[in-house]
C-alpha cells in the first residue's frame, strides 16, 4: 500500500474514532467540531476538484457554500412558517427534509457555478481569480441587500431539518450522517478523476494546447468540473446551514472563500484526501490557538505563509513524499 | 428626483472613483511589471488610514496625517516586499494568492491587536469642512470636492511619470520585457521594490482620505480591493488609462446605480418593494457591468492581446 493511501485510511479511521470515543464520555462538543471538519472538508473537497483536477484557481466559492446554505434556510423558513415558497405557476412548498433539501442545495450550487463559470473561464490566470472573488462578492452584497430573508441579520431556523429514521438533533446521529455523506463525495471524487473525464480535465490543466490538439475542448472541460465543484460546495453549505440552524451574509463573504481554499492548500492540492486533513488541521489549529491568544488569526496567517514559501504540497506533501498518482 | 440631486449623486460617483483609481493604479502597476497578483493591497489601504489617524491624534494636524499615512504605507510596502513578496516573483498565482492572504491575516490581526477592535475617527480639518456652491446653486462638501481634486492631480501626476521620467521608462520597459531591462543594467530587484512601495503609498493615501469619510477599522480594505480588482477586470490588466476610465464607471455605476434603480422600480412598483428590489438590483450593478464587459471583451477595455 502506498503511504498517501495508508495515510488516507488513518485519517477517515481518525475522524471517525475521535466522535466515537467523545460519544462514549459524554462530549458533545467534540463531536459538533468534529461534524464542523466534515462538512467543512466536503467544501473542501469541492474546490479541490476545481482547482487540484482542472488547476482553476477560484477565489469564489464562498458564493456556492452560500447559495447551499440558503437554499436550506429558504425552504426550511417556508417549512417553518407554513408559507408556500410560491403558488404561481405552480405551488412550491418549502420543505423541512433533508434529502430533498441536500438536492435541491447541489442543484442551484451548480447552477451558480454554471452562470458563473461560464463568464469566468473566457478569462484565464490571474482574472479567473479577480473574476471569481468578484462574483463571490456580489452574492454577499445581494444577501446583505435582499430583505426577504433576513437580509444582514441572517435567518435562523429553529429546529434541525430531518432525516428519515434518524433523529439528527442528536450530534452523533447527525455527525454520521455528515460523514456518510463525505465518504459518498470522495467516492465519486475519486471515481471521477480516475475516469475518461478525469484524465481529460487533468490533461487540460497540465497542457490545454495539447488536450485541444486531440479534439477536446478545454473550456467545456474546465466548465463541467467547476459546475460539480459548485454543486459539492453548495452540498456543503447546506449542511454547514443546518449544523448552525442558521444561514447569514457571512457564508458568503471572501474570508470564506479564503478559509476553504486553505483547507485545501494546508492539506495538499490535489490530493483526494488533501481537503479533509486541510480542514481537521484548520479546526484544530482554531480551536487550540484559539483559546490561547484571541489573536489567533496571526498564527494561521504566519503558518500558511511558511506553508507556501517553504512547505509546497501540504501536510499530505510532507507525511507522504512528493509523488501524485496522477502526475 | 430634482436635477440638484442628481449631479450631486454623479460627484460622489466621481468621488467613489478616483479613490477607486488609486487603489487600482497600484494594483495594476504591479501586476504589469511584476506579474504579482496582491490581494495584501486591501491591508496597506488599512494601514494608511490608521497611520493617518494615529498621527492627527496625536499632532491635530491633517496634513500631517495625510503625510503619515504615505510614508507608513510605503514603508510597508517595501518591507513586505523584501521579506516575503519577492520570493513569489517566480511562482505561480496560487502561491501569490495564499501568500498575500496570509499576509492580510497577520496585518489585520496585528492592527487589531495593536489599535484595538474599535473604530477609530479621522476629523476633517474645518478649512475643508463645510461646503461649496457649484456654478448652478449646487451646495456641495468641500471635502468631497478636494478629493475629486487630488484624485485627479495623482491621476495626471502618475501619467506624467509613466510617460515622460526614467522611473516610467524602465516600468514600461518591464512591463514589456522583464529579462531584456536586467541585461540592459537596470537594477530590477531595486525597481520592483521601488514600484511596490508606489502602489503601497497610493493606497495608503486612498485609506487616511477616505478614513475621514467613513471611520478607520480593520477590515476597511478588503471591499475596496475586490472593487478594485473588478476595476482592472473592466480596465484591463497592466493599462493605467484602462485603471482610471474602469475606476470612474465602477465609481458612477455604484452610486447612480444605487440612487436611480430604486426611483426607476418605483415607477411600476409600490414603494417599499421597488425600494427592496432596486437596492439589492443595485448591490449587483457593477458585478453585472463587470459580466457584461467579460462578455464582449474578455481582456478588458484597454487590455491587450
Amino acid at each position: 500500500m502506498r503511504r498517501e493511501t495508508l495515510l488516507n485510511v488513518a485519517v477517515l479511521l481518525g475522524l471517525l474514532v475521535v466522535p466515537l470515543w467523545a460519544w462514549a464520555s459524554d462530549a458533545p462538543f467534540i463531536i459538533t467540531l468534529a461534524t464542523k471538519v466534515v462538512i467543512l472538508a466536503i467544501a473542501g473537497i469541492g474546490l479541490n476538484l476545481a482547482l487540484g483536477l482542472g488547476g482553476l484557481v477560484s477565489l469564489g466559492h464562498a458564493a456556492f457554500f452560500g447559495v447551499g446554505g440558503y437554499a436550506m434556510g429558504i425552504l426550511a423558513s417556508h417549512a417553518q412558517s407554513y408559507t408556500p415558497l410560491m403558488e404561481w405557476p405552480l405551488l412550491i412548498e418549502g420543505t423541512k427534509s433533508m434529502p430533498v433539501i441536500w438536492l435541491l442545495a447541489a442543484v442551484t450550487g451548480a447552477l451558480a457555478a454554471l452562470v458563473i463559470g461560464a463568464l469566468s473561464l473566457r478569462t484565464t490566470g490571474v482574472y479567473f481569480i479577480m473574476i471569481t472573488l468578484a462574483f463571490g462578492q456580489m452574492f454577499y452584497y445581494f444577501a446583505i441587500s435582499w430583505p426577504a430573508y433576513g437580509g444582514e441579520d441572517g435567518l435562523p431556523i429553529y429546529v434541525r431539518n430531518g432525516f428519515p429514521g434518524l433523529d439528527t438533533l442528536d450530534p452523533i446521529q447527525y455527525f454520521a450522517l455528515c460523514f456518510g455523506v463525505m465518504c459518498l463525495v470522495l467516492l465519486f471524487v475519486a471515481r471521477l478523476a480516475a475516469s475518461a473525464f478525469g484524465l481529460a480535465l487533468s490533461g487540460a490543466r497540465q497542457n490545454a494546447e495539447r488536450v485541444q490538439a486531440v479534439g477536446l475542448v478545454p473550456y467545456r472541460l474546465y466548465l463541467v468540473a467547476f459546475t460539480l465543484s459548485g454543486a459539492i460546495t453548495g452540498l456543503s453549505g447546506a449542511l454547514y446551514a443546518d449544523l448552525n440552524r442558521f444561514v447569514s451574509p457571512t457564508m458568503f463573504s471572501w474570508q470564506m472563500s479564503g478559509e476553504i481554499m486553505i483547507f485545501v492548500i494546508l492539506g495538499g492540492v490535489g490530493r483526494l484526501f488533501g481537503p479533509v486533513v486541510g480542514a481537521t488541521l484548520f479546526i484544530v489549529l482554531e480551536h487550540l490557538l484559539g483559546g490561547i491568544s484571541e489573536f489567533w488569526h496571526i498564527y494561521l496567517g504566519a503558518l500558511l505563509l511558511i506553508v507556501v514559501l517553504f512547505a509546497r504540497g501540504g501536510l499530505i506533501g510532507l507525511l507522504a513524499g512528493r509523488e501524485v498518482a496522477h502526475d | 428626483m430634482s436635477i440638484i440631486l442628481l449631479v450631486e449623486q454623479v460627484l460622489n460617483g466621481l468621488q467613489f472613483g478616483v479613490m477607486l483609481f488609486l487603489m487600482a493604479a497600484g494594483l495594476t502597476l504591479i501586476f504589469g511589471v511584476m506579474g504579482l497578483i496582491n490581494l495584501a493591497h486591501g491591508s496597506l489601504y488599512m494601514i494608511g488610514a490608521f497611520a493617518a489617524a494615529a498621527t492627527a491624534a496625536a499632532t491635530g494636524s491633517f496634513v500631517l496625517a495625510l503625510m503619515a499615512s504615505l510614508v507608513a504605507a510605503a514603508a510597508a510596502g517595501a518591507l513586505v516586499e523584501l521579506t516575503v513578496i519577492r520570493r513569489l516573483y517566480d511562482r505561480d498565482h496560487l502561491d501569490q494568492v495564499l501568500a498575500t492572504f496570509a499576509l492580510i491575516l497577520i496585518f489585520s490581526e496585528g492592527t487589531r491587536w495593536i489599535f484595538g477592535s474599535f473604530p477609530l475617527f479621522l476629523e476633517v480639518p474645518d478649512y475643508l469642512s463645510g461646503s461649496v456652491t457649484l456654478p448652478g446653486g449646487i451646495e456641495y462638501p468641500r471635502y468631497r470636492l478636494t478629493i475629486i481634486m487630488i484624485g485627479l492631480a495623482i491621476a495626471a501626476g502618475l501619467f506624467a511619470l509613466i510617460a515622460k521620467t526614467r522611473l516610467g521608462i524602465q516600468i514600461r520597459a518591464g512591463e514589456s520585457d522583464r529579462e531584456m531591462i536586467g541585461a540592459l543594467g537596470v537594477n530590477i530587484a531595486r525597481l520592483y521594490t521601488l514600484v511596490f512601495a508606489l502602489g503601497a503609498a497610493l493606497a495608503g493615501f486612498a485609506g487616511a482620505l477616505i478614513g475621514a469619510i467613513q471611520s478607520v477599522q480593520v477590515g476597511m480594505g478588503e471591499p475596496v480591493l475586490i472593487l478594485a480588482f473588478v476595476v482592472i477586470v473592466i480596465g484591463g490588466i497592466g493599462s493605467i488609462k484602462g485603471a482610471l476610465v474602469g475606476a470612474i464607471l465602477v465609481g458612477l455605476t455604484d452610486t447612480l446605480g444605487g440612487f436611480l434603480l430604486p426611483h426607476l422600480f418605483a415607477t411600476f412598483m409600490d414603494a417599499s418593494a421597488a425600494m427592496s428590489v432596486g437596492s439589492a438590483l443595485a448591490a449587483m450593478s457593477i458585478y453585472i457591468l463587470m459580466a457584461g464587459v467579460l462578455l464582449v471583451r474578455p481582456t478588458g477595455l484597454f487590455g491587450g492581446k
